[in-house]
C-alpha cells in the first residue's frame, strides 16, 4: 500500500488529479514557489504592517510581528506537510476537499479568493498612490486621478496571469528580489554598517514604550498578520511545480524564513527613524514607512530605491494575488462548487483563463470603491479564518492519513504542538480583530454562514460525489 | 451507497449561480461599510490649545524627526494626540464567540455528512 501512495516517488511526484499528467502545465521549480509566496507577501514589509504601531506602540508592534512570525511557522510547517501529498491546484481548498469535507472546502475556497482578492486590490490602491507621489516629486503640479493607473495595474496583471503561469511568476521572482534586496540596502545604509548611522531607538521610545499598556500589545496583533499574510498561497502552485513532493516545502520554508528576516529588519529600520505616532498612523502618516524612512536618510538614491521598491512589491504581490485567487476560483470550478464553466483551461497557454477574467471586475469594484483600511481588515479576516482551519485540517489528516499510511514529501515535527500552538495564536487574534472590528467579524461570519446553507441545501445538489476525492490515497481510517 | 448522478446545470441556473455570489460577496464587504460597522476610529479625548512639543508628550530627539518630516506642534497636535478606545463589553465578547463556534460547528457538521457520502462513493462501504 505504501508503494501506491508514495507521491515522492519518480512515478507519482507531480501526477495531477485522477493520477494522470493532464491539467494545468507543471514548468515551475522551487524558486519560483519561492517567488510566489515572498512576492505576494512582502509588500507588507511596505505599507500596512505599521496599523501595528498604530495599534500598541512601537514594542507591541515588534512582539505582534514575532508572534504572528511564529503563527505563520506553523502555517508553513502544516501546509508543506499537508500540500506535499496533495499536487493539485486549489491549495488549502484541495486539502480542505479531500481531508474535512467538501462544505469545508467550499469556504476555505471563498476564504482564498477573498483573501487574495482583497489583497490585490489594495496593492493596486496603493500602486496608484505611488504614481501620484512619483509624479509629484517629478514636478507635476495638480492633483493626479489615481484610478487609471489602478485599473492599469489590474489590467496588465491578468493579462500576464492570462498568457502563462511561467511568465508570470519569473517576473515575480526577478522584482521580488529587487524588492528584498532594497530593504537590506536601506538596513546597511541606515544601522550605522556603511557610513553614519541615523537609527535613535532608545530616544524615539522614550515615554512611549507601551502607550496603551498591554492591551495594546494584543490589539497589535490583528496588523502583526500583515508581515506575513499570504506566505500559504504558494501551495496555489501545487499542479504547476514540476515536483511538488519536493519544491513545495522547500519553497515555503524558505519563504517564511526570509519574510521573519525582511520583518524584523523593516520594523529596526521604521522603528529607529520615525517617532511612533506617525509611523503606526498608515492613512494620515506614514503610508509608505519604508519609503518615508528613506526621505529622512537624506539620499536621494535611498528614495528612489525604496519608491520602486514599494512599487516592486505591490506590482509583485497583486501577481501573485491574481494567480492564487484564480487557482482557487478554477479549482472550485472544476468540482462544479461553482459552476463549471469557470474550471476551464485555456487551450493554448494552459492557464485557468476564465476565472482570472472574472475576478478582474470583482478587484476593481473594491480597489475603486473602498478605503483602503477597510480592503486590509477584509483580507485580514478571511486570512484568519483559513489559519484557524489549518490546525483542524492536520489533525484530521493525522488522523485519517497516519505517517505510515502515506509517505509525505514533507513531515512536520512536534506534532500537534505546531497545530495547537497556531488554534492558540488564532484566538488571540480573534480577540484583537474584536477589539477594534468585533461587529465586522460577525458581520462577515454571518456571511459565511448564509453561503454555507445557499452551498449545502442547493449548490452541493450539482457537484459529483466520489470523483471529487482524485488523490491517489487509500481509504481514510475510521470511515 | 448507489451511485449518485449530478443534475445537469443549465445555463441561465448557472448564470443566477454567479450572480448570486457576486451579490453575496460584494454584500459582506460594503453593507457593514454602509452601516457605519466597519472599524474602530481614532479620537483626540483632550485637545490641546497652543501646542508645543512638550505639551504633546515629545523629548527634543521626537520633536526633531517630526520637524525633518515637516510637522509643527499644530500640524502634528491630531496625529500624536489621537487614540484607539479598546473598552468592550463582555456581553458582545461572549457573543463573537458563540458566533464564531456556532460557525464552525455548523461547517464541521454539514462537511462530515457530506465526506461520508463521498467516501463511501469512492471507496465502497466499510
Amino acid at each position: 500500500m505504501m508503494t501506491d501512495t508514495d507521491i515522492t516517488s519518480p512515478v507519482m511526484d507531480g501526477m495531477g488529479p485522477h493520477g494522470t499528467k493532464v491539467g494545468l502545465l507543471r514548468v515551475l521549480g522551487p524558486a519560483h514557489v519561492w517567488a510566489l509566496g515572498v512576492g505576494i507577501v512582502l509588500v507588507g514589509e511596505y505599507m500596512g504592517w505599521n496599523f501595528a504601531v498604530g495599534k500598541g506602540g512601537a514594542y507591541a508592534a515588534l512582539i505582534a510581528c514575532w508572534f504572528a512570525g511564529i503563527l505563520y511557522t506553523c502555517v508553513a510547517m502544516i501546509d508543506s506537510e499537508v500540500t506535499s501529498t496533495v499536487a493539485a491546484a486549489g491549495g488549502q481548498y484541495t486539502q480542505a476537499k479531500h481531508i474535512v469535507g467538501p462544505l469545508m472546502a467550499f469556504n476555505v475556497g471563498l476564504y482564498l479568493v477573498f483573501a487574495y482578492t482583497m489583497l490585490e486590490a489594495a496593492n493596486a490602491i496603493t500602486a496608484g498612490y505611488l504614481f501620484f507621489v512619483v509624479a509629484q516629486m517629478s514636478g507635476h503640479a495638480g492633483d493626479l486621478d489615481q484610478r487609471p493607473f489602478i485599473i492599469l495595474v489590474i489590467m496588465f496583471l491578468a493579462w500576464l496571469n492570462y498568457r502563462g503561469v511561467l511568465a508570470t511568476l519569473t517576473f515575480n521572482l526577478v522584482i521580488t528580489a529587487i524588492a528584498f534586496v532594497a530593504i537590506l540596502v536601506l538596513f546597511v545604509s541606515t544601522s550605522g554598517i556603511l557610513g553614519g548611522g541615523i537609527m535613535q531607538h532608545a530616544a524615539l521610545f522614550e515615554g512611549h514604550e507601551l502607550p496603551y499598556g498591554w492591551i495594546g500589545v494584543l490589539a497589535a496583533m490583528h496588523f502583526g498578520l500583515w508581515y506575513y499574510l499570504g506566505i500559504e498561497g504558494t501551495t496555489q502552485a501545487a499542479e504547476e511545480v514540476r515536483s511538488p513532493a519536493r519544491a513545495l516545502p522547500f519553497g515555503t520554508l524558505a519563504g517564511i524564513m526570509t519574510l521573519l528576516i525582511a520583518a524584523t529588519l523593516t520594523w529596526y529600520i521604521c522603528s529607529g527613524v520615525l517617532p511612533w505616532e506617525f509611523l503606526g498612523d498608515g492613512v494620515n502618516g506614514a503610508v509608505a514607512p519604508l519609503f518615508s524612512t528613506a526621505q529622512l536618510a537624506g539620499s536621494t538614491g535611498l528614495v528612489w530605491l525604496l519608491g520602486f521598491g514599494t512599487l516592486f512589491a505591490t506590482l509583485a504581490s497583486a501577481n501573485g494575488c491574481i494567480n492564487d485567487a484564480s487557482r482557487a476560483w478554477f479549482a472550485m470550478g472544476r468540482d462544479k462548487y461553482l459552476p463549471g464553466w469557470f474550471g476551464a483551461v485555456h487551450p493554448k497557454y494552459r492557464t485557468p483563463y476564465r476565472s482570472i477574467v472574472f475576478l478582474v471586475p470583482i478587484a476593481l469594484i473594491f480597489a475603486l470603491g473602498a478605503p483602503l483600511d477597510q480592503v486590509i481588515t477584509f483580507s485580514i479576516l478571511s486570512g484568519l479564518l483559513e489559519y484557524t482551519f489549518m490546525p483542524l485540517n492536520i489533525i484530521m489528516f493525522r488522523k485519517k492519513w497516519p505517517l505510515n499510511s502515506i509517505k509525505r514529501g514533507y513531515e512536520h515535527p512536534f506534532h500537534p504542538l505546531p497545530a495547537l500552538t497556531l488554534l492558540a495564536l488564532c484566538g488571540i487574534t480573534f480577540f484583537a480583530v474584536f477589539l477594534g472590528y468585533g461587529t465586522q467579524l460577525v458581520a462577515m461570519i454571518g456571511f459565511y454562514i448564509v453561503v454555507s446553507l445557499w452551498f449545502h441545501f442547493w449548490r452541493y445538489r450539482f457537484v459529483n460525489r466520489g470523483t471529487q476525492f482524485t488523490m491517489p490515497w487509500p481509504k481514510p481510517q475510521g470511515y | 451507497m448507489a451511485h449518485y448522478e449530478p443534475p445537469k446545470q443549465g445555463k441561465a441556473s448557472q448564470l443566477i449561480d454567479v450572480i448570486v455570489l457576486v451579490i453575496l460577496t460584494v454584500g459582506a464587504l460594503f453593507v457593514p461599510l454602509w452601516m457605519g460597522m466597519a472599524g474602530a476610529a481614532k479620537t483626540v479625548a483632550a485637545p490641546i490649545e497652543n501646542a508645543t512639543w512638550e505639551a504633546l508628550g515629545q523629548t527634543p530627539a521626537q520633536a526633531a524627526q517630526y520637524e525633518a518630516l515637516g510637522y509643527t506642534p499644530e500640524s502634528a497636535h491630531d496625529l500624536i494626540l489621537a487614540r484607539f478606545d479598546y473598552s468592550f463589553s463582555v456581553g458582545a465578547l461572549v457573543a463573537m464567540v458563540v458566533v464564531i463556534l456556532l460557525y464552525y460547528f455548523l461547517i464541521l457538521r454539514f462537511s462530515d455528512i457530506e465526506y461520508r457520502e463521498v467516501i463511501s462513493e469512492k471507496f465502497g462501504q466499510k
